[in-house]
């Protein structure tokens, strides 16, 4: 929860169909010093990003109008989005989500229900691993 | 010859003169010696013959034998023999046979003339003339026949006279009568009162007299003959016939005779008694009689013989169970055994006993048997059917006695003669009440049978159709279950999302996120967390079940080691151990080989059962210890508590669905009940098994028992 002055807030994109959810994470990325953007489908979730091009986009995985493995797989068949860590989300405690997922090109996989704190951990895990890979 | 010959020019035969050459030898005297003569030319010449002689008085000469001859003739011929200057007289001493005309004697008592024969000794004067009488005038030739007769007999009549006028006289029968008794085939004999033969016939002299020039057996043979005959006669009496057999020898050919003797005592003209016999031969009789009675014995034995025949014939035939009837050709009955009898000829009553009613019933059923026989009998019969020789034909007769209905099969057949022709009708009946009755028994077996054939094949088919009920339950069920497990699924799913918002705010206001808190707030908030934790964990294990059941939990085997394993399962339940205040050690034997299975499997299982030890232990200790059976070459992975223990009879119970030793609502400790059912499938796919054991009060050790190298199912 370091907040550098110098440095801007890095920006997540929280895409979840439920919004009692969303806002929740939302809320509590706000209160861990992250900006926050939504999106409550895959379509919404693929504008954003190319919008916004945020750090870090947390996937839920079953979203109306397009899916998360959908919209995933289309923000890393893109150059704009490509860098963009996606961490999915799913209630879908079945065996075979998380593969599909990384199949899709998700670069966490967490499975619902998972704790604001833990949820942000992961977050703070995949912007210090892309500064990493950046920095590199 | 100016005339015809007056003789035939037959010569006689030679048999003809050995006939009467033999029969000259045995004549006796001069007359029956001049009688064989006469007969034998009157006969090869059928011509009058005469043979003149000396007679008896031995003064004037008589005719001795004679055939076609007058007394007239016979005189005048006798007269011209003697006088001495007759045409005869000169025969006398010129031997030869000469023809005479019919002048040459008185009267011309011969109209054709006659043959003159002087008859006498060669040489010495003739002493008998044979006269034949000739047909037609002229001297004719002298038949040899003629000139053999007169050197054959001439010198026997020339002995006979002689040994006449010299032999004594005695009592002699009338020549006739005398010739009579020689014709007579039997021996008949004149004797003595003693037995002294006075005369005998031909046949008389065979057996009883033997001539001085008889051979030395003829004569023994007779002289036995004349002993035996003396012998049998003296056993008559004096008076009246007897008859008796005596036994005599053939002096001839020696054999045994058998003769009948019948005498008859007579009173000779001068006085004394005499005997007649008559002697009968019996010897071919008595054969006769004897192979008679031979052949009547035989008789008698063939008789006895076809009579038991016929009889065991009767008896086989009475004994065959099936009546056999055999009628003759024109359809009449001639013979039946017993059973036959019982369905046509009804016993007779006996002596009117029995009621008069049931023997009409009886006969009425018995004739009415009869006609139905003859009917089928008609099948045969006749020349229409000449060519049909057997018939076999159904008929329901009616027992005579009962009235009961008899099914029965008759089968004729014609019994032909020799020579083809129908001589009679054999018909035997059988019963076929037990056949009927097997045949009736037959069909409803095979009622019974095909009644039965479709019972099993219906059975079969409602077998078939609650097969393919099952096997469509079978997918029903399979698709419910898949359909339960999908809907546990969605419904976790569904679970999660709003628990998931539930235990996220908890946890921010616990964080402090939305400002302080006062003490309350925050146990309130706690209770709300714990709460729905306990509810997610319930949910999660709902679902590794689910995941069970429907085969979407698979074995991820790898290579790992047990102590980093346990490490891993103290370093989770450290908070838990904490708050216990329970003194947990582990306990791990020294090398333990690496392990080949499900890693995340094995520490649920240790997880789960460590949470278990914890939970229901509230004082002492639990020990987690693991070591490696060599000979089974499995891990035993222990966790011991001295906790409240479980009771044997529970022991089986805690490992199902939802059960813990105490279920009810009121139950002291938490928990869904579904940690070792979980536990137990868990172990089931690794190729192991969860093992107990426990008493209350004494703890339990639950110990998972797992091969080093599990193997993919």
């Amino acid at each position: 929860m370091t907040n550098s002055p110098e440095k801007p807030k890095p920006l997540v994109l929280v895409v979840d169909d439920y919004q009692d959810a969303r806002e929740m994470y939302a809320e509590y990325l706000e209160y861990s010093g992250f900006r926050v953007a939504e999106a409550k489908n895959g379509q919404e979730a693929l504008d954003k990003a190319f919008e916004l091009v945020p750090d870090v986009i947390l996937m839920d995985l079953s979203l109306p109008v397009m899916d998360g493995w959908e919209a995933t797989r289309r923000l890393k068949g893109d150059a704009r989005t490509r860098h963009i860590p996606v961490v999915a989300l799913t209630g879908h405690a079945l065996k075979g989500h998380s593969e599909d997922a990384n199949q899709a090109g998700c670069d966490a996989y967490v499975t619902k229900p998972c704790l604001p704190d833990a949820l942000v951990d992961q977050v703070r895990l995949m912007v210090k691993r892309r500064d990493e890979a950046q920095a590199r | 010859m100016a005339s015809p010959a007056p003789l035939p020019p037959v010569e006689a035969p030679a048999g003809a003169r050995l006939a009467l050459a033999e029969h000259l030898l045995a004549c006796e005297s001069a007359v029956a010696c001049a009688r064989a003569v006469v007969e034998w030319l009157a006969r090869q010449f059928g011509a009058a013959v005469a043979c003149v002689g000396p007679g008896d008085s031995g003064t004037a000469s008589v005719c001795l034998a004679s055939e076609g001859l007058t007394g007239a003739q016979q005189a005048v011929l006798a007269r011209a023999w003697d006088a001495p200057a007759s045409s005869l007289s000169s025969f006398r001493t010129r031997p030869g046979a000469r023809g005479l005309s019919a002048d040459a004697l008185e009267g011309a008592a011969f109209p054709g003339g006659l043959l003159a024969v002087p008859l006498g000794r060669p040489g010495a004067p003739a002493v008998a003339l044979l006269a034949v009488e000739l047909s037609g005038p002229g001297v004719p030739h002298v038949p040899q026949d003629v000139a053999w007769v007169a050197s054959c007999a001439g010198p026997l009549i020339a002995r006979l006279v002689a040994s006449d006028a010299r032999a004594p006289r005695r009592p002699e029968p009338d020549r006739l009568l005398r010739r009579v008794i020689n014709a007579v085939s039997d021996p008949v004999l004149l004797t003595d009162a003693e037995g002294g033969l006075l005369f005998a016939n031909g046949r008389g002299e065979a057996l009883l007299v033997a001539g001085p020039d008889a051979s030395p057996g003829r004569a023994r043979a007779v002289e036995l003959n004349q002993r035996l005959f003396r012998e049998t006669l003296a056993q008559g009496g004096a008076t009246g016939v007897h008859r008796r057999e005596v036994p005599l020898v053939d002096p001839v050919e020696g054999m045994d005779l058998l003769f009948e003797l019948v005498t008859t005592p007579v009173l000779a003209p001068d006085g004394p008694a005499v005997v007649v016999s008559v002697l009968r031969n019996v010897t071919d009789l008595g054969r006769a009689a004897q192979a008679l009675g031979e052949s009547y014995r035989r008789l008698r034995a063939t008789e006895r013989e076809a009579r038991s025949e016929r009889h065991r014939l009767d008896r086989v035939l009475d004994s065959v169970a099936d009546p056999i009837i055999l009628s003759d050709p024109a359809g009449g009955m001639v013979m039946m055994n017993d059973p036959a009898e019982r369905l046509f000829a009804p016993p007779p009553l006996h002596d009117g006993a029995e009621p008069a009613e049931p023997g009409e019933a009886t006969g009425r059923r018995g004739r009415g048997n009869e006609a139905l026989f003859a009917s089928f009998l008609s099948n045969l019969l006749g020349n229409v059917h000449a060519d049909v020789s057997r018939w076999k034909s159904q008929l329901t007769l009616n027992d005579p006695a009962t009235g009961a209905p008899l099914p029965m099969e008759a089968l004729a057949s014609k019994v032909l003669g020799d020579q083809g022709e129908l001589t009679g009708i054999v018909t035997v009946f059988h019963d076929r009440t037990e056949v009927l009755e097997r045949a009736r028994l037959l069909e409803r077996v095979k009622e019974v049978s095909s009644e039965l054939e479709a019972r099993v094949l219906s059975a079969t088919a409602e077998l078939a159709e609650q097969n393919e009920k099952l096997r469509r339950q079978a997918i029903q069920l399979e698709q419910a279950s898949a359909a339960k497990s999908q809907f546990l699924a969605n419904m976790s799913h569904e679970f999660r999302t709003p628990l998931n918002a539930i235990l996220g705010y908890t946890n921010m206001l616990l964080q402090g996120v939305s400002g302080e808190m006062t003490p309350p707030q925050r146990r309130n908030l706690t209770r709300i967390d714990s709460n729905g934790r306990h509810l997610l964990e319930v949910i999660n294990e709902i679902l590794d079940i689910t995941r069970i059941e429907a085969g979407r939990m698979p074995l991820h085997l790898t290579d790992f080691g047990l102590p980093e394993l346990l490490q891993e399962v103290m370093a989770e339940m450290d908070p838990i151990i904490a708050r216990s205040k329970l003194a947990v050690e582990t306990h791990l034997e020294d090398e333990l080989p690496g392990v080949w299975s499900d890693r995340q499997k094995v520490k649920q299982i240790v997880l789960n059962l460590l949470s278990n030890a914890l939970k229901f232990t509230h004082e002492g200790g639990v020990q987690v210890s693991a070591e490696y059976q060599v000979a089974t070459s499995t891990f035993a992975i222990s966790v011991k508590d001295t906790g409240i223990g479980i009771d044997v009879s529970n022991q089986e119970k805690i490992f199902e669905d939802f059960q813990q030793v105490d279920s009810s609502p009121t139950r002291a400790y938490g928990g869904t009940g579904l940690g070792l059912s979980i536990c137990r499938r868990l172990a089931a796919m690794l190729g192991g098994r969860v093992s107990l054991q426990s008493s209350p009060g004494q703890g339990s050790t639950f110990t998972l028992h797992f091969p080093r190298r599990a193997r993919r199912t």
